[in-house]
Order: C-alpha cells, then sequence, then structure tokens
C-alpha cells in the first residue's frame, strides 16, 4: 500500500510542455529519498486544464500542481510527499485562496461545475494498465450484457438513455444499432471514429490517451448488440500516443480474455484492429472513412444505402466516435435513467468541449447538456484573457458557426444551437474577443475546408474555393456589395448541393457570420475598414507629428525600413513599403503611432 | 417484384424499387439533365447536374438517390435549375474555355449541357485554375487535364469496364486531377490503350492521338502510293459522325469518301478478317491435331493482347500466332499488291514503285491499332505493316475537312484485290465474329461438308462471358467468347487455373467487340445509359453479313487466289514470315 499518489498527465498538451521530464525527475527524486515503498508515480491521460500542463495531482489530498519543471520537483518531494505540506507557490493558482489555503482540484472555479462521465478515468487511472481500468469497473458492463442481457435489451438501454452521436451529427446512438441490428450479413462491422480533426479540437484524442479501455468495451458491446464480431478503429496518425495506448490496450485486453474469442465464455467473439488515417479531415465523414478502411482513396459516397445497411467492405456496419462510445459503459451500469437525468430536451447527459482561442482556461471541460454558455466561458473558461471583451464563439469548428456575445445566455445543447443556426458538432470551442475579425474567422475556416476537400463534387471542389476568393477579395479591400451577394448565393448553393457533409456544412462559418456581423463585411467593402484590425491590406499605421519625438526608435525596428525622418523631428511611414507588421507602434515611447 | 409509386412533377409514376429516380423520371417521360453518371459503372453523384428538388425542400442526386413510395420530386423548380446553372458555371470557371479550336466543339456535353441550362455568362464565377499538364506520352492518346471536369467517367471505364485501374484521382480538393499513381506517364503504366477512357469522355480532356496530319501529307506527297483500309466496325458508326441514326451502314458512302480523299486504292480489312480466319481456324486444326496449346485465343484485339502479355503472360502461349486483320492485310498489300501493281506499271511502262514508297493507312474503331503497328514483329515485308493508323473520328474529321456532303455520296465498292471479302469477315467487329466466323470454317473443314446454318446464335449477343459447346465430326468443340477485359480477366482467371477448359476463346478488348471500341464516334452520357451501343450498331454488320452471298472465309475468291498465286499452304513457310507475330511477356509497371 501506497501512502501517496502522484498522478502526472502523460496527454499531448502536458508531454508536449514536458510532463515526461518532469515524470523522469519525479521517480529519480522518490528513489532519492527512499520513498518509492511509500509514493507512487502514474502517468495518466489528461487532465483537461492543458494551459497549465504539465500538471500533477498529489492524492490523498488531491493538490493540484500547475506548470511544474523537473527544477521544482525536489521540493515538491520534500515539502509535501515527505513533511506534508504542499509547495503553495507551485499550485494552480486558482486552487489557493486569498488566505492561502490549498484548495482541492475539484473544488476550483475549473472543475466543480463539471461533470466527467466520458473524460470519469481521465486523469485517474494509468491508461496503459488495463488493471485499473478493471479497478474502477471496467468491463463489468461488458460481463453484465453478455451474461445478463439480449442485443435487443442493449440496444434499447442505449435508446432510452437519449446518448445522441457526439461527433457532430448528433443522430441517436440506440437508433443507428436499432436499424443496423435486423440487417442479416455473413460479416457485420463495428466501426469507431477516431479521425478528429477539427482545429482546436482535441476531445477524443484525450479520451483515447486517457482511457483507451472504455472505447474497446463499448465496441464490444456494440458488437454484441447488431451482431458484429469485428471491430475497427480509424485513428489519424498524428496522434501516436492514441495509437500506442491503443495498441496496448487491444493487446490487454486480448491477454485477458475480453477481446478475442469466446469472451466470458459466453461464446461472443470480438475482435478489433486499428487502422491509421493519413490526416485527411473528409475521412471523418462515414463513407470516406469505410473506404479508407477499405484500403481505397477516401472519399464519401452518396447515401443512401446507409452503412448500416451497406457500409464496410458493404456490410452492414455502424460507426461511432470515441466520446460515444466511452459514455456507453456508464450507461450499461449505471443506467439509462441515470444518463437520461443529465442534460435537457432531446440532448441528454454530459458533452466534452475543446476551449480554446482567446480563452483565460484553454482545456478540456465535460458539462452537462444545456449548461448556459455564460457557465462555460466565464466561470469555468474564465473569460477572455487581458480584460478583452467576450465577441463570440465558434462552435463545431469549420463546419459549425459562431454564436455572438448577445446569446451568451443560450443553453449549449443540440436543439437550442440549431435554433441559431450552429451545431455543437464534435465540441470544439474557439472564443473569440474584440481583437477578433469575423470576416477573417469565415476566411480562416474556410481555407481550411478548401485545403480539405477531397475533390469529388463540384459544389465542394470548386464552389468553396470560389468563395474563399470572395473572401480574399473582400479582406483585402477589393471586394463590392455584389461580391457580397455573389458570396451569399454561392454559400447556399454549396450547403445544398454537396455530396456529403463537409461540403454541406463548409459555407456555415461564412452563413453566420454573415447574419451576425454583416455590418463588419459592409465595414470591409464600403468603408474599406476592419473594425478589428486585423486584416493587414485594411490597416494604416500614422505618426502623429505631434507626438513624435523622433527618437528614431520605431525606425530601428522597421523590418520593410519604411520609416523615415531625422532625429528628433517627427519620422512619417512610407505607405508603400509598409507590411503592417505592428512594431513601430509596439516600440513607440511615447504613444505617436496608431492603427486605423 | 416490389414497387413503388411516387410523384414527378405532379405526375404520378409506378418503378420497381430500387429504382433511382432518374430511372423513375424516365419513365414518366420526364427528362433529367446527367453528365458523370454513367449505368453501372459511375454512379457516383459527383457532378451535380442532375439536381431534383424533393417535397421537403431537399436537394438529391436523381441519379443516385432511390425512388420511395410516396416521393414528392420537382425536376425544374427555378431552385433546380438555379442550382443546374450554377453547377455548370463553376465547371466552366475552371475549364479551359478554347471551345473553338478544341476537338470535341459541338460534341461537348459540357457545351451542350451550358447552352440547355442558359448559361449566359461561363466566366462568373472564373478565378485561379487548377494546374494541370498535357499527358500524350502513349501512342494512342492524349489528355488535356485543363479541360478536364472531374467526372471520373474515365476512371471507371478503366476500373470497372475494363479492370485496368490505370488511372485515378490524384491530390485532393481544387488541385484534384486524374492521372495515373504517382503522376507517372501513362505509357509507363499497364495501360492497353483501348481508348474506353476517350469514348466515354464528356468533353475534349482526352482524346486520340490525331495522326490525320501523316495522312494528308502522304496524300500531297506525288512520290507515295497511299493504300487504305477500313476495319469492320467503322462503317457500322461512322455515320454518326454526320447526323445519321446509330446503326446505319455506310460501307459504300465511306468508300466513296476515301476514294475522293484522293486513296490510290481502297481497300476493305475484312479482306484480312477472312485471311485471318483461314490462318487462324487452320492453326487451330493444327493444335488439335497435333495437342499443341489449348485452348487457342484470339488475337486480332491489340488491347487484349497486351492485357494477356501484362497480366496473364503464363498464358501466352495460348494466344493465336496470327497478325490482326489490319497488319495481315497490310503485309499483303506492300508483297503481293506491291507485286502486281509494278507488273502492270512495268508492262505499261510505267515507273515501279518501290517499297518504301507505299503507304498503308488502317481506318480503325479502335485506339489500340496505334501500338499495334509500332510492335517489333509486326513487318512482314520487310517494313512497317501498316503505317498511319486512323481511327473513325479522326476519319469523319477528314471527311468534313475535305468539304465532302457524306449523306450524299454515292455508294461505292472496294478496290481489287484486297477489297473484297465474305460475311464472315465483315462480322469481326462485333463480339462473337471471329468466334462464328472461324467456327464457319473450321467446321466445314474438319466435316467436309458446309454447316446446315452458318449463324452461330449462341456466340452472338453483348453478354460480357458466353459459352457453347459443338460437337463436330465426332469431335467435341467448347468455345468461350469474352469482352470488355473485366470479363476477360475472370474468363482467364478460369482457364489459367484449370477450372474450364476450352477448345477455342474469343476476347476483344472493349465491351460489345470493336463497334464499341475507343476511336468509334463518342456517345453522349445520356445515350450511353439508354442504348445498347454495341448492339445497335452490331445490328449494321450482321444485316450486312446476311446480305451476302459469301459467308465463309475460305470462300473468298480473292483469298483462295492469294494463296494459289503467292502465299501457298496454309500455315506455310511464306504465310508465316508474312501472317504471324509474337509476343512478349509484359511488368505491369514499366518503372519499378
Amino acid at each position: 500500500m501506497y501512502r501517496s499518489h502522484v498522478l502526472i498527465c502523460g496527454g499531448t498538451g502536458c508531454t508536449s510542455s514536458g510532463s515526461q521530464k518532469v515524470r523522469a525527475a519525479l521517480i529519480d527524486e522518490i528513489r532519492k529519498q527512499g520513498l518509492e515503498d511509500e509514493v507512487n508515480v502514474v502517468e495518466t491521460g489528461c487532465h483537461g486544464l492543458c494551459e497549465q500542463g504539465p500538471v500533477m495531482v498529489v492524492y490523498p489530498d488531491s493538490t493540484f500542481y500547475a506548470q511544474v519543471k523537473p527544477e521544482d520537483v525536489p521540493e515538491i518531494v520534500t515539502e509535501h510527499l515527505l513533511k506534508g505540506r504542499p509547495v503553495t507557490r507551485l499550485v494552480y493558482n486558482e486552487a489557493v485562496t486569498d488566505e492561502g489555503k490549498v484548495l482541492s482540484l475539484n473544488d476550483t472555479d475549473f472543475y466543480k461545475k463539471q461533470v466527467r462521465v466520458a473524460l470519469r478515468n481521465c486523469g485517474v487511472i494509468d491508461p496503459e494498465n488495463i488493471e485499473e481500468y478493471i479497478g474502477t469497473g471496467g468491463y463489468q458492463a461488458l460481463g453484465k450484457v453478455l451474461t445478463e442481457m439480449t442485443p435487443d435489451q442493449v440496444i434499447q438501454e442505449v435508446l432510452d438513455s437519449g446518448l445522441r452521436g457526439r461527433g457532430g451529427g448528433g443522430f441517436p446512438t440506440g437508433l443507428k444499432w436499432k436499424l443496423c441490428a435486423p440487417n442479416k450479413a455473413d460479416q457485420k462491422f463495428v466501426c469507431c471514429n477516431a479521425d478528429e480533426g477539427d482545429p482546436g479540437a482535441f476531445m477524443d484524442r484525450s479520451v483515447l490517451e486517457g482511457d483507451p479501455h472504455s472505447v474497446l468495451e463499448a465496441m464490444a458491446i456494440a458488437g454484441y448488440a447488431i451482431g458484429a464480431n469485428q471491430g475497427y478503429i480509424y485513428v489519424r496518425a498524428e496522434y501516436p500516443i492514441a495509437v500506442k495506448r491503443l495498441e496496448i490496450a487491444i493487446k490487454q485486453a486480448h491477454e485477458y480474455g475480453l477481446l478475442g474469442e469466446d469472451i466470458f465464455g459466453t461464446g461472443f467473439n470480438f475482435d478489433i484492429g486499428l487502422r491509421l488515417g493519413a490526416g485527411a479531415f473528409v475521412c471523418g465523414e462515414e463513407t470516406a472513412l469505410m473506404r479508407s478502411i477499405e484500403g481505397k482513396r477516401g472519399e464519401p459516397r452518396p447515401r443512401p444505402p446507409f452503412p448500416a445497411v451497406k457500409g464496410l467492405f458493404d456490410k452492414p456496419t455502424i460507426l461511432n466516435n470515441v466520446e460515444t462510445y466511452a459514455n456507453i459503459p456508464e450507461i450499461i451500469n449505471r443506467g439509462a435513467a441515470w444518463f437520461a437525468s443529465m442534460g435537457v430536451g432531446k440532448s441528454k447527459g454530459t458533452k466534452v468541449f475543446a476551449l480554446g482561442g482567446t480563452i483565460t482556461n484553454t482545456g478540456l471541460v465535460e458539462i452537462p447538456m444545456g449548461t448556459p454558455l455564460r457557465t462555460i466561458i466565464e466561470d469555468i473558461g474564465g473569460g477572455c484573457p487581458n480584460g478583452k471583451k467576450f465577441k463570440a464563439v465558434q462552435t463545431g469548428g469549420p463546419s459549425g458557426g459562431c454564436i455572438p456575445a448577445s446569446y451568451i445566455d443560450i443553453p449549449v445543447d443540440y436543439d437550442h444551437l440549431a435554433e441559431i443556426g450552429c451545431i455543437i458538432g464534435s465540441g470544439g470551442m474557439i472564443v473569440m474577443d474584440e481583437d477578433n475579425c469575423m470576416v477573417d474567422i469565415a476566411k480562416f475556416f474556410l481555407e481550411f475546408t478548401v485545403d480539405e476537400s477531397c475533390g469529388k463534387c463540384t459544389a465542394c471542389r470548386i464552389g468553396t474555393r470560389r468563395m474563399l476568393e470572395i473572401l480574399e477579395k473582400i479582406t483585402s479591400g477589393n471586394g463590392t456589395m455584389e461580391d457580397l451577394d455573389k458570396l451569399e448565393q454561392l454559400a447556399y448553393y454549396v450547403k445544398n448541393n454537396s455530396l456529403c457533409g463537409l461540403g454541406q456544412t463548409a459555407p456555415n462559418p461564412v452563413i453566420s457570420t454573415l447574419k451576425f456581423f454583416r455590418d463588419e463585411y459592409i465595414a470591409h467593402i464600403v468603408d474599406k475598414k476592419c473594425p478589428a484590425h486585423v486584416c493587414k491590406s485594411l490597416l494604416q499605421y500614422t505618426i502623429d507629428p505631434a507626438k513624435c519625438k523622433g527618437c528614431t526608435a520605431c525606425a530601428r525596428q522597421c523590418p520593410a525600413s519604411a520609416i523615415s525622418g531625422k532625429v528628433k523631428e517627427p519620422h512619417v511611414i512610407d505607405q508603400s513599403k509598409c507590411i503592417k507588421c505592428g512594431a513601430c507602434m509596439a516600440t513607440c515611447k511615447f504613444g505617436a503611432i496608431s492603427r486605423q | 417484384m416490389e414497387n413503388v409509386t411516387l410523384k414527378i412533377n405532379g405526375i404520378s409514376v409506378t418503378v420497381p424499387k430500387g429504382s433511382t429516380i432518374l430511372d423513375a423520371a424516365r419513365a414518366a417521360g420526364i427528362r433529367i439533365p446527367t453528365l458523370c453518371f454513367l449505368k453501372e459503372i459511375n454512379e457516383i453523384g459527383a457532378c451535380r447536374v442532375c439536381v431534383v428538388e424533393l417535397g421537403n425542400g431537399r436537394i438529391v442526386t436523381a441519379c443516385v438517390y432511390p425512388a420511395e413510395d410516396g416521393m414528392e420530386v420537382l425536376t425544374n423548380t427555378p431552385r433546380v435549375l438555379d442550382y443546374r446553372k450554377k453547377t455548370i458555371q463553376l465547371l466552366l470557371s475552371n475549364h479551359n474555355r478554347s471551345c473553338l479550336s478544341c476537338v470535341r466543339s459541338g460534341k461537348c456535353e459540357l457545351q451542350t449541357l451550358s447552352h440547355e441550362l442558359g448559361v449566359d455568362d461561363e466566366g462568373y464565377y472564373d478565378g485561379v485554375r487548377t494546374e494541370s499538364e498535357i499527358d500524350n506520352s502513349a501512342p494512342h492518346l492524349y489528355r488535356d487535364n485543363s479541360k478536364c471536369i472531374l467526372c471520373r467517367r474515365c476512371v471507371a471505364a478503366c476500373e470497372a469496364t475494363q479492370g485496368i485501374s490505370v488511372i485515378g484521382a490524384n491530390h485532393r480538393g481544387f488541385a484534384t486531377t486524374i492521372g495515373s499513381a504517382f503522376e507517372m506517364d501513362l505509357d509507363d503504366t499497364a495501360c492497353i490503350n483501348c481508348g474506353q477512357c476517350i469514348a466515354v469522355c464528356p468533353t475534349g480532356a482526352l482524346s486520340e492521338k490525331d495522326d490525320t496530319a501523316k495522312v494528308w501529307d502522304a496524300l500531297a506527297d506525288k512520290n507515295k502510293y497511299v493504300c487504305v483500309q477500313t476495319a469492320p466496325a467503322v462503317r457500322a458508326a461512322l455515320g454518326e459522325e454526320f447526323g445519321m441514326p446509330m446503326g446505319t451502314d455506310v460501307e459504300g458512302k465511306m468508300a466513296a469518301a476515301l476514294r475522293r480523299l484522293g486513296f490510290n486504292a481502297v481497300f476493305d480489312t475484312d479482306f484480312g478478317a477472312d485471311l485471318t480466319i483461314v490462318e487462324e481456324a487452320n492453326e487451330l486444326l493444327e493444335r488439335v491435331k497435333n495437342g499443341g496449346t489449348l485452348p487457342m485465343i484470339t488475337s486480332c484485339s491489340p488491347g487484349w493482347v497486351r492485357f494477356c502479355e501484362t497480366y496473364f503472360p503464363q498464358l501466352i502461349p495460348n494466344l493465336s500466332s496470327c497478325k490482326s486483320p489490319q497488319t495481315m492485310q497490310g503485309a499483303i498489300i506492300k508483297s503481293y499488291y506491291l507485286n502486281k501493281v509494278n507488273e502492270r506499271r512495268k508492262a505499261a511502262g510505267e515507273e515501279e514503285i518501290k517499297l518504301e514508297d507505299i503507304v498503308v493507312v488502317s481506318v480503325m474503331p479502335c485506339t489500340a491499332k496505334k501500338f499495334e503497328i509500332t510492335r517489333p514483329d509486326e513487318c512482314g515485308a520487310g517494313v512497317s505493316d501498316v503505317d498511319v493508323v486512323i481511327t473513325t473520328r479522326e476519319l469523319a474529321r477528314m471527311i468534313k475537312r475535305a468539304g465532302l456532303d457524306f449523306v450524299n455520296l454515292p455508294n461505292e465498292g472496294f478496290d481489287d484485290p484486297c477489297g473484297e471479302s465474305t460475311g464472315a469477315g465483315v462480322i469481326f467487329g462485333a463480339t462473337g465474329g471471329v468466334m462464328e466466323a472461324a467456327l464457319r470454317t473450321a467446321v466445314e473443314w474438319i466435316t467436309g461438308e458446309t454447316p446446315g446454318s452458318l449463324e452461330f446464335h449462341d456466340v452472338r449477343g453483348t453478354a460480357g462471358i458466353k459459352e457453347a459447346s459443338y460437337s463436330v465430326g465426332g469431335l467435341d468443340v467448347s468455345v468461350a467468347v469474352a469482352s470488355g477485359l473485366s470479363n476477360a480477366r475472370k474468363l482467364m482467371e478460369m482457364i489459367a487455373s484449370g477450372e474450364k477448359k476450352y477448345t477455342f476463346v474469343e476476347v476483344m478488348a472493349c465491351p460489345g467487340g470493336c463497334v464499341n471500341g475507343g476511336g468509334q464516334p463518342q456517345v453522349t452520357g445520356e445515350v450511353r445509359n439508354t442504348t445498347e451501343i454495341a448492339k445497335v450498331r452490331a445490328g449494321a454488320l450482321y444485316s450486312n453479313d446476311a446480305a451476302k452471298t459469301l459467308r465463309q472465309s475460305h470462300k473468298n475468291p480473292s483469298i483462295i487466289k492469294l494463296y494459289d498465286e503467292f502465299l501457298g499452304e496454309k500455315g506455310g513457310h511464306k504465310a508465316h514470315e508474312l501472317l504471324h507475330t509474337s509476343y512478349e511477356a509484359r511488368k505491369i509497371n514499366r518503372t519499378m
């Protein structure tokens, strides 16, 4: 028995901020101080607060250390692990009260409003050790369905839970299973979509890194429910830690008889293969994903037929995303009613969001469906940094739309968001403040979809490209009001005429910014101004001769040699040379340079 | 069968379950334009031209969306028409619009749709264009991707019809282009030159390599003696280029046109086909008698031969060593016929024609014939058997350029001695035709009697694989016929594995045979989807055959004379030198 456990995050965020070095230092120091029999170091998945990485939690008191460096380790070991005194200086600052009291992790603003279902084991268990998963109740659900439930009962339980697809579509998961179950075939498949590709979204990655067995268990349950004995996880090759942990998890599950033949002695066989995607966004679309697994070029095909009838290798197939699966074992263990008790309306349970953009607490949060946007942005996210004004949040990544600040009290669930033309999507939330130009944001997302279009259908291949060209024209100050009409018409054309979900949703960022921020478009076109001072072609830096002291600092900083003037005389900027980098303005001590 | 009833533009229509909206609309007499759609081989819903509006306002592609009971479909709402027009305008914004000089001008499906859908500003969405390069590496094909609209019809023809798959999409999104893997030159791939990709291309992106300039030059050169020969299938399709109905036999007008173009001699490859049958039937009987490799497989189709050399090199010994009719005929023109002309000239005191000054031009329904004449063992008389191959389309272009009023030309015959043919030679242009022609002769040679019926209906028709067995003079003869290389692959796999045993097998690379060859007049997707092209065109050949008094190759008087005066024994030394060839195993990828 250990008297203390140190849980250090081994997710991608903390790994890239140096958690492996901290972990090595920790193990080294604990050995040095002779505590290896008393203190256990566990590498876990994501804790969510990636902004503060590397993070680690010391139990039993659940003290949350943030931004730990290897050189901090001896102090933590000596003071906290040996003497029992938390090193307040290194504790996450939101977890230390004004009186200097150290709060437990779950009492901090970031965590206290969260309800972790899909993320229940992330940051809690060692994802590379199946016994830790089993120790938290893992594979009990699989045992239960195989020994106590019929496939129909499993499907009914999932239906009753109200769980809807967490990958973006929001299709009821139980219904998807129910539609596939009766289809007879010599072979059926259960697939997992782990091709998370929205910019700034990493919900699925964290589940795979932190709790891979929950996905394997859920897929086996799904296999039992629909009558399939083979599963495939389609995971991005850009997620090396997730891939490694999945490989380990599959191997361990085999060793424990939880995958393979005759699971729990029930005669049920189920196996799972990994297929690595090469990073095409479109391969997150179900039919493209299946073609890619088949070894073909990842392109969507028209539906119907739907995969439930004709999917992978033309066999009946269900495809759910990682987060959806992660909920399944808990639904089986705790019951549909428990799950359905969370959330609002037709949106049940919880949802994981990846908070990014101009927000204080960048990271991963899981909240009940229907939580007001304000709670997410202000209470959990800590608002925009540097006192900037919150302007909008983009949900659903490049397929979604923006929610303007005026809708900050909207409950975040499938149906409320749909009412204003937004989607929950896979859970990306990119926060924007007053310094973000909404036309530029639309352009950013469209650039992404143009680049990721597979090129199969005319509407997406050429339509999105032409939309982007119009946006480029507008942001460079050459747009006309006719261009705006052309853009809007093309947007609806692409939405209605594209073959797959990628193209059908690609215009959403344009449509929603046109709906809520049309004045910004008009400012670019008519006034030739970018109100947020983002679009470089529409910016002008000027020196106020009354304020300029002629110190020459700006001229020396200017990388384009665009500033001239004699010492102690007002300087001027040659607009034809200016590249609008803003270096001069940042340098000027006298506030003589302004941006318009 | 279960039916569904739906309403299209208010018209109620009942169709079998499994039909698409496009099928149902057709049944209701409503046309919906299509572009990328090719029935059974390219049902991908990619171009979006066939969009229709459902009762709930959804926009779906009629070509692939299943007709459902109670469905309401609107095909011509302002919204639908606007979307279709935008689709065409977007395609045009990334299309090299050099329509005036385009080889496809006037027959381009994009051009037609642009007119139909009321495109009033073809440059409305102009912006950057996808970068592309010309691929003219192969001897038969010219790819100009600046005119490609990415309908993928060529990809489908190569993959689904032919089972070759040497082309596909490269890059993605706006940068997508069609080409070979790793952007290899087409000529470095296992392309078998069949030209089915060209046949299905809706625009000018794919065309045959135009060799008409070589013909014009030869015709203009006073030192050249230019002979032309026309394959059986050409006469069954050439008329289409001049607005005549599909399936019109224009043999006589074609001969007249060729004469007016200035060819010194106008011959018929049907003669070469008769010659092929005599040699091939003889080879078959030799193989049967002497325990040679069986089944013997035909070698008239150069696309098929290259396919066999590439994918089934173990079956090369099964290929008949006979050249194809065009090169047999070329070899005969440059030896036997040249001698005859020179004898006549000598007698008249005229200057003799030198071997290097006789030019043989073949008009073929086939692009692979352009490759065939480059093969090493195709020069029986010491020089290349055939100098230039032009396709049916190229001949039509020459006739138009010469200002000939084709439709109103008189019917003329071919020149002697390489112009006389039998009905057996004519049917070479259709799948099963070579088999039937061979049977007409072989049966008689084995039994010593003319078969009661000269028509072997078991091997006719456009089915992909046909089989038949005959008892001929106590000998069991089982035969198989395949057309379209996907079908040929299936058949060859069965032969190679020993699952099937045959005496004689006919393969034609193109589905339905040469009448549907890659060099034939292009037919729009809409017509392809509703017409059995091969069947209609083959009808012209079978009627031509039925009307002939001589319907067995070995009874062709000119052929009999050829053996008597010149070749000697069938399959003898001289025949081998002039009329037989050799094959080589090929790698699937020439650069790896």
